[in-house]
């Protein structure tokens, strides 16, 4: 089986959030990388699974600049055969799918993973758009995945619930919560992952659709309102009266 | 010219959020001098259709065609560009709900253009497109311009409130050509959850952490839920070690939502369980600890022993109910 999971590069969960140049671009000086905790602990981990089961080799792929490689060779050294680099500011979704699906299109993967989103943008949009430009079907947010013979079986989150779902491959999933559990990287995977190949890939020309212009931090609360622990039918009585919730 | 809305029903009734698109979408009509038009697919009551002109559609496109059943994103969205291009439509809206995620993407590779998932204002069309998203996990706000003719839209859920008119829309029976067309994916079993309300729907949320000890006490907390109207979430340890079942898991690595009110009960208010909950409008943190950093991203606080403050909050909940009756 030739499985490909995309990973990104997301600021580690912890990060404190600034921004730089007026406000135009993520301050990241202080700011330690991973790979975005979705495609490394839910799609890389099934996709290593699979492999142990079936056989077969287990690509990753990233789109980003020569800085990215630190956190490639960490999906390696958790277990990926090898890795593609396209060289390039994947700043807009639509244009780091084109170059997926460009290096995708003439390697014919059986299957083609995500995470359910970066934690850094939050867009949930790779997955849909490579399957689309490769014509491929898309399971979104998967928690399940089995895979018998040419057929993956798999579970998803829908609104207000779950379904199982049959798809003969090849396809694209996003991976959520629940379809395997993180792997730490041991010494010998991290040896082992110096010498794996690791292949940077020129990008293809197309158009990026969107930009950030500015970036502001997410209010916070002004002052906490406390209310005495002997008296908590005040907090029905002033969510009611100033919050306006209830 | 028109703005395109996708809505949809749940449990027979057209869902509020998609109300709120359909607002959004009113609003971005006014500003482009063009109308909104919602598209529903599948079933849809007279009430429905009412609701959706009295949240500012102009024009109803109801579409039914067996083919679509299995919702599978790749139909939906051969359906979602007929009926664009039909409407000659230049902004098309989404909610980033499960159905936003599938769907809006694929339409913005097939027509190209620039998609802003989970959006939080209104476009301003001053030198050019732009319009605010939620980044860094509700941490913080990007204002991002789009450049492309086209431009897909999905909408954070509960960012807006629903306003009602009188507005009546113009209904009109839509068909879409799927000639050859066949899903790949057979859907085999649809499990609902049994709970009333749905996490991300609900408007009030109580929600509890590891400060409860153990799944034996949970009943308080489903009390004051009840009690209020609210769902129940947790966080991530307690789904984890299997308190609470994972749907309730709450935070960066689980479910983000954004109600009207957050009561976290026994939460410590990690980063990461912020992440999922600070979009909502107001929030009540009930920790023994005075220390715990939930009460900085708190509007109200109580600082003592949830075992002694959520029974007598259960009480208080259920008289302020009984008086409002
Ligand atoms: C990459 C990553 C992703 C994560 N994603 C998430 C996520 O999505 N969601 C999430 O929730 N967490 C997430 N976490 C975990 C997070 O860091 C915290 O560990 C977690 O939120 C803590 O859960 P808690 O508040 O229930 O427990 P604790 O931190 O143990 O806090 C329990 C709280 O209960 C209080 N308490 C104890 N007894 C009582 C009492 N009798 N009355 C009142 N208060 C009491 C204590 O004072 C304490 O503040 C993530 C962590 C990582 C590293």
């Amino acid at each position: 089986m030739k499985i490909l999971v995309c990973i990104s590069k997301s600021p580690d969960t912890t990060t404190k959030i600034a921004f730089k140049e007026n406000n135009s671009q993520f301050d990241d000086a202080m700011v330690q990388y991973i790979v975005n905790p979705y495609d490394e602990w839910y799609a890389l981990v099934r996709a290593l699974e699979l492999k142990e089961t079936f056989g077969g080799n287990v690509t990753i792929i990233n789109v980003g600049l020569a800085e990215n490689d630190a956190i490639i060779r960490k999906a390696l050294a958790i277990g990926a055969d090898d890795a593609v680099r396209i060289d390039a500011d994947p700043s807009d979704a639509l244009y780091t799918a084109e170059q997926i699906s460009a290096y995708a299109k003439v390697q014919n993967f059986d299957l083609i993973l995500t995470g359910k989103e970066t934690i850094n943008y939050n867009g949930s949009a790779i997955g849909g758009m490579v399957a689309e430009l490769l014509g491929l079907p898309y399971v979104s947010l998967a928690t399940k995945l089995v895979i018998a013979v040419n057929t993956a079986t798999i579970e998803q989150d829908i609104d207000g619930g779950t379904q199982v779902v049959e798809c003969d491959l090849p396809l694209v999933i996003s991976a959520a919560k629940g379809m395997a559990e993180q792997r730490i990287p041991n010494m010998r995977g991290i040896m082992a992952a110096r010498t794996k190949s690791l292949t940077v890939v020129s990008a293809i020309d197309s158009p990026k659709l969107t930009a950030v212009k500015s970036y502001t931090l997410a209010e916070g609360r002004i002052d906490c309102k406390y209310i005495n622990s002997s008296e908590p039918e005040k907090l029905i009585e002033l969510l009611h009266t100033e919050a306006k919730v209830i | 010219m028109a703005v395109l809305i996708y809505t949809e029903t749940a449990k027979g009734k057209i869902k509020k959020s998609s109300l709120e698109a359909v607002n959004y979408g009113n609003h971005i009509a006014a500003l482009t001098n063009t109308t909104a038009t919602a598209l529903i697919i599948g079933e849809a009551s007279n009430d429905d259709i009412v609701a959706l002109g009295n949240a500012g559609a102009k024009k109803i496109l109801h579409l039914k065609n067996d083919k679509l059943a299995s919702q599978d994103p790749q139909l939906l969205v051969i359906a979602t560009e007929q009926a664009a291009a039909a409407e000659n439509a230049e902004v098309i809206i989404f909610l980033h709900d499960f159905t936003g995620k599938a769907v809006a993407p694929r339409l913005s590779a097939s027509i190209k253009a620039g998609l802003i998932a989970g959006a939080v204002s209104y476009p301003v069309l001053e030198g050019g497109f732009s319009i605010k998203k939620n980044v860094f996990s509700g941490k913080a706000i990007a204002d991002y311009s789009i450049t492309s003719a086209k431009k897909i839209i999905s909408l954070l859920p509960n960012s807006f409130p629903v306003t009602l008119s009188e507005n009546t829309a113009e209904l009109v029976n839509f068909s879409v050509n799927l000639d050859g067309i066949e899903s790949r994916i057979k859907v085999k079993e649809v499990k609902k959850q049994t709970a009333e309300l749905s996490l991300p729907d609900a408007d009030l949320v109580v929600s509890a952490g590891r400060g409860m000890r153990g799944p034996e006490n949970w009943g308080m907390i489903e009390d004051l839920a009840k009690a209020l109207g609210a769902a129940t979430a947790c966080s991530r340890p307690v789904a984890d070690i299997g308190w609470r079942p994972h749907h309730e898991h709450v935070g960066q690595t689980g479910v983000a939502i954004r109600p009207n009110l957050y009561i976290a009960i026994g939460i410590s208010g990690a980063i990461q369980h912020l992440a999922g909950v600070n979009g909502s409008k107001t929030i009540v943190v009930i920790n023994k600890d005075p220390e715990a950093p939930f009460f900085k991203s708190a509007d109200y606080g109580i600082i003592g022993d949830a075992f002694e403050i959520v029974p007598k909050l259960v009480e208080a909940a259920k008289k302020f109910k009984s008086h409002q009756n």
